[in-house]
């Protein structure tokens, strides 16, 4: 094949598979400028003829969407904290100290990844209800505050430190505490930024528990709150595409900030030990 | 070392008491829960809870409803997990091709679908889908194609979600195909070309034996990932038309939290549970990679 028509066609497919995966973004954008009803006349408009931020107004206004956004973003910020925390010391510990049933204890954590989170859900929800913690962020962050791929992304990072760091530490009479806090998690700080963000992301877009467990309109997230709205406002397609900006955006701009952890945990995770 | 031991457990300790009592626990609850009929009834009241061993799943097998739910759950899996690992692959391919430019450009932009929150994008594509104002039946009408009521047709309805699926999810594998593409020594090209091997050639013989360990596990990934559906027929459907788009999660979803049927719903849990697991099982099976890489 001629060399200068393979650098037309597989960048052409390349554009192609761009224009088409940022298409439905960038009309969300678009449309959410448009004032009620202008999106449902034909031809489907592309770009807003007058543009407006009627549907932002109401959304933050009426619909009550800032109290949403603040639940989603307080439950991801409260997940990743705890979860980075946790997994940090769990992956490490699992990594480079030496306690009875470790290796035991760690093939069987990576045997319960094939068990689907699914299944536990029905049973969580009866146990957290004596508890009073249905309707809590409590009870949202509960079954996020660590993860087993969380242990194994640190314990893959964590083992390349080497031993003689440690020990040297531990020569010099520091305590196993301290040569956490001062040698091992500077170490791992690329590794904590990307389970950072997994966590973020993760609990940001997730539907079915909080679904499940935030009953009370008040305490909605992004997700559970647009899910709602789009079943009444079926028609209001420019407000929805302006909620689908709201609950989208944020996240969009975490991923780019922070795209190269984001990739290297990708991988990470997918080496399967 | 005494000392180590002690602080290993303690390090370790948050997280496993978590994983064991927000997840091992229930897990082994809601094998006991599928035993039971807990209903509305037992939530008020539980002394009228009753075990009644495995009748939930011997109903199940007789109830229309979740044969229904697990074959549109198989159709999406079995035409969904394909094509979204195709267009991965596609692009992966793509990507790592010696004359694409702007190649982290691309890259970013392919994968910005995969971050971005599903019940979010799909209210965009329900209205894409729309039957007169969707812009996907606008440009198939420019090709003389006649509009499809996508979501309101039993027939169209599960393509349609597919189709979300693929776009919304092909830019993960793709990320980790490509990694392995990348992997994959120039050197090796070099002498197939040098033996004259024209460039199908060489993916055939080349490229795709070497990605066949990625690529399993890929698939399982994706395939474990698509037996979950529940949020896209949630939000683009709501299970119709005709429960054509309700899948095994879905299913469970309103016998458990909308008829308060929780033992029922706990074995639907497990059958589905026991569906991924044997399908999985089955593809490691088939993989019978010399090196092991998968296994």
């Amino acid at each position: 094949m001629n060399a200068r028509w393979a650098v037309w066609v597989v960048n052409g497919l390349l554009a192609g598979l761009a224009f088409v995966s940022l298409f439905p973004l960038l009309w969300m954008l678009s449309v959410s400028f448009m004032p009620a009803g202008a999106s449902s006349t034909l031809p489907t408009p592309i770009f807003p003829s007058t543009v407006t931020l009627d549907n932002y107004r109401q959304l933050f206004g009426s619909i009550g969407m800032g109290r949403y956004f603040m639940n989603s973003l307080a439950l991801a910020l409260l997940s990743s904290a705890i979860s980075v925390s946790f997994n940090v010391m769990a992956g490490y510990a699992f990594a480079k100290l030496r306690f009875r049933g470790r290796d035991a204890i760690f093939k069987t954590l990576l045997g319960a990844l094939v068990i689907p989170g699914q299944v536990a859900m029905l049973p969580l929800f009866l146990m957290l209800k004596p508890l009073g913690l249905i309707n809590s962020y409590a009870g949202a962050v509960v079954p996020m505050m660590a993860s087993v791929f969380g242990i194994f992304l640190v314990r893959q990072f964590a083992r390349g430190i080497p031993d003689d760091l440690l020990e040297a530490a531990r020569i010099d009479g520091a305590s196993e505490w301290r040569i956490f806090l001062t040698i091992v998690v500077p170490l791992l700080a690329p590794v904590l930024a990307t389970l950072a963000i997994f966590s973020f992301l993760g609990s940001w877009n997730d539907f079915m528990w909080p679904l499940i467990v935030l009953t009370d309109d008040s305490l909605h997230t992004l997700p559970v709150a647009l899910a709602g709205l789009s079943r009444e406002h079926v028609q209001d397609n420019e407000l929805m595409m302006a909620g689908s900006v709201v609950t989208i955006l944020p996240v969009l701009l975490v991923f780019l900030a922070l795209q190269r952890h984001y990739m290297d945990g990708l991988m990470a995770g997918s080496v399967k030990g | 070392m005494r000392k180590t031991q002690l602080v290993g457990w303690a390090l370790a300790a948050p997280a496993l008491v978590v994983i064991a009592v927000f997840f091992a626990l229930p897990v082994a609850a809601g094998l006991l829960l599928s035993l039971t009929d807990f209903d509305l009834y037992a939530l008020a009241d539980l002394s009228t809870l009753r075990f009644v061993g495995l009748q939930n799943y011997a109903r199940l097998l007789q109830t229309p409803l979740f044969w229904q739910a697990l074959g549109n759950t198989f159709y999406f899996v079995v035409v969904g997990v394909p094509v979204s690992i195709g267009l991965s692959l596609g692009a992966a391919l793509l990507l790592n091709a010696r004359v694409a430019k702007w190649q982290p450009l691309f890259r970013t932009a392919l994968f910005a679908p995969v971050v971005t929150t599903v019940v979010a994008v799909a209210v965009i594509w329900r209205y894409l889908l729309h039957t007169r104002y969707g812009l996907i039946n606008q440009g198939l009408e420019s090709i003389g194609v006649g509009p499809v009521d996508w979501l309101g047709n039993p027939h169209w309805a599960m393509p349609a979600i597919i189709l979300f699926a693929a776009w919304k999810n092909f830019g993960y594998n793709m990320v980790i195909l490509l990694a392995a593409l990348q992997a994959v020594p120039r050197e090796l090209y070099e002498s197939a070309r040098v033996d004259g091997a024209r460039p199908l050639r060489q993916l055939v013989d080349l490229t795709l034996p070497m990605l066949t360990p990625t690529l399993v596990m890929v698939g399982i990934m994706t395939i474990t990932g698509y037996f979950q559906l529940f949020a896209e027929p949630y939000v683009m459907t709501q299970g119709g038309p005709l429960r054509s788009t309700v899948s095994v999660l879905y299913f469970m979803y309103e016998e458990g939290f909308r008829w308060w049927n929780l033992g029922n719903a706990s074995a639907v849990a497990f059958a589905l549970f026991v569906v991924i697991f044997a399908v999985s099982w089955v593809l490691l099976r088939f993989d019978r990679d010399p090196t092991g890489a998968t296994a």
